[in-house]
């Protein structure tokens, strides 16, 4: 079966939450597709981009409802079919591949069995044939072991692989239209870039319709036709990638395009003074059980080298389980090395919370990346704020005050905002907050975790924005984790670069960032997505390119 | 009976493996129809208020004493001078199931409210408390939920004879561990939180952090089970009183007034439907309650 | 890898025995150390010092605790659970004489209750939110609350009284054919398993819910499959765990629930034996019918975790 054509017109979809009235979340879109093309849905989260995607295949989640519109795919009217042609249609004509790929594989059944559950169910080949397929699919989609991959069971194998066998599920059925839903977004950028090249290929050659839905834009320019901008459900804009890329017409698409692109901005430097704040020296984390050389069963962290001076920013750069997170807790106490010493302020810093001065709490605060959980829900922002103020000085009822009013300010967040529960922030003002809380101490150091992940990308950036300029004014020094290397770019002087527990790269982020030494390094820069189609083309690394572990 | 009822995580060993999502110790799955919850939480709570208003002020409405011999008739019927007749002494059952609810009612209030500041208490507590006497706790209470209620409370009747503190003392034994588990487990996960360990590196003792942190955040799943924890107290101590080894004559609760008829059951006397009804209704009631709370909260957090 | 899994269930048995260690600790504890005497209260407060210091050291109880937890101990292991003190005989015949019935009444209920409740539980399910889903609710949370003696009383008096079908009571002896068989067990099965059901079903159509809303049952709907092999072999693999965890608690009230049936219907088992020993105080046999309820319960509970365990992907294939 060749991509058929997909012409999407005044689609509406109407969601009724928990205890509240029916509104209108989608409203009004519209667009076609020829066979073959591939349209990408852009935008931030709540944009209603999933949502228009499922129903694609007549879907809607539990509470909503496709209220209006029709989706015409090929000859066929989607919308008006019944729920048996529905069923018939799922999974045959129209596939999905899933943002999460562990969670989407049933945990009890074999890989093998779950890829051609399709094409079973519809009859369009016999078990014998579907595995033969499957396992064609398997290999041309750069799977390891084509012949056996699929007798594991989802546990054990990894996510950039499951990823690739949702996309086997997905295409061995020949769909006419394939919906492909952040389905990189939960991978190292090291594995998105194999994985996007492996869809891409598959599908350029079977000449699949695509619809994919992103809220990164450089991914997007990678795979995408045409491009069609989402806000709050309705579209801001729809053109060709190269028109919305060069020449965005809509004021929205522009600041996604900013936000994509914070290279442009030159961090501001600040003239660090020399004096040393924290230096960290042959620093070893570890969990479990110690054997008799001390040594801890599983080592997280080791061989760490690092130093900052005071008001100066270093990034620290690493994929998942490289053990970036576990360096900010080792600092500020929640973990106790198991070998090394962490200086601070030129004093040894103790080891656990346990031996440190209300001083050294006061001096080190640590903000964390998801907003809903570093936030007690139970207590007001006006209180959330009080606390520090309270524990580290003594100040009168008014002081205080006056005191949590202008951190608002100094977060730009409103003071009608202080009576409010977290519950009632959104994420971007969470953050805020919580960076409030940090400054209330009049730190030194802030360990910053992640702080923008979680965030959408305009949010991120004015997020960034704020951390920069808190700097320059107030002087405070940032251990900035982020596996975000455009983040870390615009923000930070220096850089580490983490690989399994170990720094591979450290020095100034011009040095590091545009003349790295080490493989790893050159890998982890080379596989971020630039704004500009052909570059996945272009790009030379893969996961096949293994990097070796050495300290510099 | 036990408080295994419809509470999947009170009761019995819980391996790491069996339930790796954290779920509230919730009585009923999510019922999402909110016509349905609305009316059974209108069922619910007139049914227990009405029950909570009888042990309140029920005896100050009891046409007669409560033992006193008014009638000739045993098992009579319903009539004006006897609304719900009499019982198998001739004595009124209305003023005897007035005065009996108020026993029923109070020692399950008392009993659930004990076992859930210990079981709860323990539990948050024991979060702060060093690993091995954190294991040493959790062990005793995993010992004590490993003996259903029903036999805690005939073992411990057997050994003692029966008296009203020693019927409370038997609930908050078998009672206390499921509240503890549960309080234990919901500690456990908020003291992972990053508020938790944001408030850790700020330098907070461990007082400030169970006290100001994590309890404000388990006070409604905690109270939630102690009403499930009430409707099981109920249905163990008048159990028990049904078996003649609960509450003792004079005094009489629901269960007492059910034993004490049931010889006119051949009969179809009202003496014994009613109070049996009246138990069935209470607990009934407060479970709807609970259920269609506990719902509600969840639908809030969606 | 086999050797890990196999190292848990292992792991899964020690930690059951230990725990039944311990109960049987406080099971002793309670009923033999506390209490003032049970020499004194075997006589009666008239009898001489002499008499009962003559019971005393013939029960052995001037021997410290511990050595009497041991012997106590041992005789489970031989089968000497000591002797009735009401009646003088042995324990172990008065077991012997009544567990075969509870048993079996416990076992048909079983047989009724659990497929019934299993089919309950993901009709609700699946059709989560309809009028079957809505009425079941209903039903099945009012039945868990109710009292079990109500369900009996209301049974007699339904069955018994007004339409005469049934006897009030169950006299096993009198069973000789399969209609006579049907008469005795009707009752007390009909009120054992009503609530029983109403807690399996609710328990199976929570689990269940639960696989029904992940990421990858609405990925086989995506697939296309329909409604029914979304449940049977999409999310029923995964609940097995927490159903038969379900069943074993729900089973374990049937421990509490027989006390009161077979006291309300007289029937000769186990726990109607037991009732009468708290009644007469007679603590050696209370002593051994704890025990029994006991190791069932932690049985029960043991064999629905060995369930989820070896129902587990991740332990199975490692």
């Amino acid at each position: 079966m060749q991509g058929e054509s997909l012409i999407v017109r005044d689609l509406d979809i109407c969601a009724t939450p928990p205890g509240e009235d029916e509104r209108t979340i989608v409203s009004q879109i519209n667009f076609a597709l020829k066979p073959g093309e591939v349209m990408a849905l852009i935008g931030e989260s709540g944009s209603g981009k999933t949502t228009i995607a499922l129903a694609m295949m007549g879907y809607a989640r539990r509470g909503c409802r496709i209220a209006g519109g029709s989706v015409q795919l090929g000859e066929t009217d989607i919308l008006t079919l019944s729920a048996v042609e529905t069923r018939a249609l799922r999974g045959h004509r129209v596939t999905y591949i899933a943002q999460s790929a562990a969670a989407a594989f049933n945990p009890s059944r074999r890989l093998m069995d779950q890829v051609i559950e399709g094409a079973l169910i519809h009859g369009v080949m016999d078990r014998q044939q579907a595995r033969q397929k499957a396992i064609q699919l398997f290999g041309e989609l750069a799977l390891p072991d084509p012949e056996h991959i699929g007798d594991r069971y989802p546990h054990q194998v990894s996510g950039g692989q499951l990823q690739r066998l949702m996309a086997a599920m997905a295409l061995i059925t020949d769909p006419a239209l394939v919906i492909l839903d952040e389905p990189t977004t939960a991978l190292d950028v090291t594995t998105q870039v194999d994985v996007l090249r492996a869809f891409k290929r598959v599908m350029r050659e079977r000449g699949t319709t695509a619809l994919y839905v992103s809220h990164d834009l450089a991914v997007v320019a990678q795979i995408a036709d045409h491009v069609l901008v989402l806000q709050a459900g309705e579209e801001q804009e729809q053109g060709p990638i190269g028109q919305i890329l060069d020449n965005p017409g809509h004021a929205y698409t522009r600041s996604l395009l900013a936000a994509a692109r914070p290279e442009t901005r030159v961090p501001s430097r600040v003239q660090s003074s020399g004096d040393e704040l924290l230096r960290i020296d042959d620093l070893q984390v570890g969990y479990g059980r110690s054997d008799r050389n001390g040594l801890p069963n599983n080592v997280v962290l080791d061989h760490i080298q690092l130093r900052i001076d005071r008001g100066q920013a270093l990034g620290v750069i690493g994929e998942s389980g490289s053990g970036k997170s576990t360096l900010a807790r080792a600092v500020a106490g929640l973990v106790a090395p198991s070998r090394g010493e962490v200086q601070f302020n030129c004093r040894e810093l103790p080891p656990t919370l346990r031996g440190r001065t209300p001083d050294q709490f006061r001096r080190i605060q640590i903000v964390f990346q998801s907003a809903d959980n570093a936030l007690n829900p139970a207590h007001t922002v006006r209180r959330l704020l009080n606390r520090p103020l309270e524990t580290y000085f003594q100040m009168s009822r008014d002081a205080r005050q006056r005191r949590v009013e202008e951190l608002m300010d100094l977060v730009k967040l409103p003071r009608t905002l202080l009576d409010r529960k977290p519950s009632g922030l959104s994420g971007g003002q969470k953050q805020r907050v919580n960076l409030a809380r940090a400054l209330a101490a009049e730190p030194d150091l802030i360990l910053c975790d992640e702080v923008t992940s979680a965030l959408d990308t305009v949010v991120g950036a004015a997020i960034l924005e704020l951390l920069a300029e808190l700097r320059r004014e107030l002087g405070v020094a940032y251990l900035f984790i982020s596996h975000d290397i455009s983040t870390v770019r615009s923000l930070c002087d220096d850089v580490m670069v983490l690989y399994q527990g170990e720094c591979v790269e450290f020095g100034p982020c011009s040095t590091v960032l545009n003349q790295p030494q080490h493989d790893y390094t050159r890998k982890l820069i080379g596989s971020v997505p630039e704004l500009q189609p052909g570059w996945l083309e272009a790009c030379e690394w893969s996961t096949h390119t293994q990097p070796t572990t050495a300290t510099v | 009976m036990n408080d295994t009822k419809t509470m999947p995580v009170s009761k019995g060993k819980r391996h790491p493996y069996v339930s790796p999502r954290s779920r509230l110790p919730i009585a009923v799955p999510k019922q999402r129809n909110r016509s349905g919850w609305q009316l059974t939480r209108w069922i619910g709570l007139s049914l227990f208020s009405f029950w909570l208003l009888v042990a309140l002020f029920g005896p100050l409405f009891a046409p007669y004493p409560m033992g006193a011999f008014v009638s000739d008739q045993i098992y009579g019927g319903a009539s004006t001078a006897h609304l719900l007749g009499t019982d198998y002494m001739g004595r009124d059952m209305l003023s005897r199931m007035l005065t009996g609810a108020r026993y029923t009612v109070g020692l399950a209030l008392v009993a659930a409210l004990l076992s859930t500041l210990v079981g709860a208490g323990f539990g948050m507590l024991t979060v702060l408390l060093p690993r091995w006497l954190e294991e040493s706790v959790r062990r005793i209470f995993d010992t004590l939920i490993s003996i259903p209620s029903k036999m805690m409370a005939l073992v411990m009747v057997s050994a003692f004879g029966t008296s009203i503190p020693l019927l409370i003392l038997a609930a908050v034994l078998s009672y206390a561990p499921g509240s503890f588990r549960i309080a234990h487990s919901l500690a456990k996960n908020l003291a992972t939180l990053e508020y938790v360990q944001v408030a850790r590196t700020r330098g907070e003792g461990r007082l400030y952090i169970a006290a100001v942190e994590i309890f404000p955040n388990m006070i409604q799943p905690v109270l939630t089970d102690m009403g499930m924890r009430f409707v099981f107290i109920v249905l163990l101590l008048s159990g028990m009183s049904f078996l003649g080894l609960g509450v003792q004559p004079p005094v009489a609760d629901l269960g007492s007034l059910v034993r004490e008829n049931i010889g006119g059951l051949s009969q179809g006397a009202l003496a014994v439907i009613a109070p049996a009804l009246a138990i069935g209704s209470l607990t009934v009631g407060a479970n709807l309650l609970i259920d269609s709370l506990s719902n509600s909260r969840d639908n809030q957090k969606e | 890898m086999r050797d890990s899994l196999f190292g848990l269930v292992l792991g899964r048995l020690a930690s059951s025995l230990i725990t039944l260690l311990l109960v049987s600790l406080v099971i002793f504890a309670i009923t033999s150390l506390l209490p003032g005497d049970t020499a004194q209260q075997v006589l009666g407060q008239f009898a001489t010092p002499e008499q009962v210091e003559a019971l005393r050291a013939q029960l052995g109880l001037n021997q410290p605790p511990l050595l009497r937890y041991w012997q106590w101990l041992s005789g489970f292991a031989t089968g000497d659970l000591g002797r009735s003190a009401s009646n003088g005989v042995d324990v172990i015949q008065l077991v012997n004489d009544r567990l075969p019935n509870s048993l079996l009444l416990a076992a048909i209920t079983t047989v009724i209750s659990v497929p019934v409740a299993l089919i309950m539980g993901i009709a609700a399910a699946m059709r989560r939110g309809g009028v079957l889903d809505r009425t079941l609710n209903l039903i099945t949370l009012s039945m868990v609350a109710v009292p079990e003696f109500l369900v009996a009383t209301l049974a007699v008096l339904i069955f018994a009284v007004q339409l005469g079908w049934l006897p009030a009571l169950s006299y096993v002896s009198t069973v000789d054919s399969l209609g006579a068989f049907m008469k005795v067990y009707a009752m007390p099965v009909l009120t054992l398993c009503s609530v029983l059901i109403a807690q399996m079903a609710r328990m199976t159509r929570a689990a269940l819910i639960d696989q029904l809303d992940s990421a990858y049952v609405e990925m086989a709907r995506l697939k296309g499959a329909p409604p029914m092999r979304r449940v049977l072999r999409h999310a029923l693999p995964n609940a097995v765990g927490p159903i038969a965890n379900a069943v074993a608690l729900s089973l374990s009230y049937l421990l509490g629930g027989v006390i009161i049936v077979e006291t309300i219907f007289n029937y000769p088992g186990i726990a109607s034996l037991m009732v009468d020993a708290v009644s007469n105080r007679d603590l050696a046999l209370v002593q051994a019918c704890a025990m029994i309820f006991c190791g069932a319960y932690l049985l029960l509970v043991m064999l629905a975790d060995l369930c989820a365990i070896l129902s587990n992907p991740r332990l199975r294939n490692r």
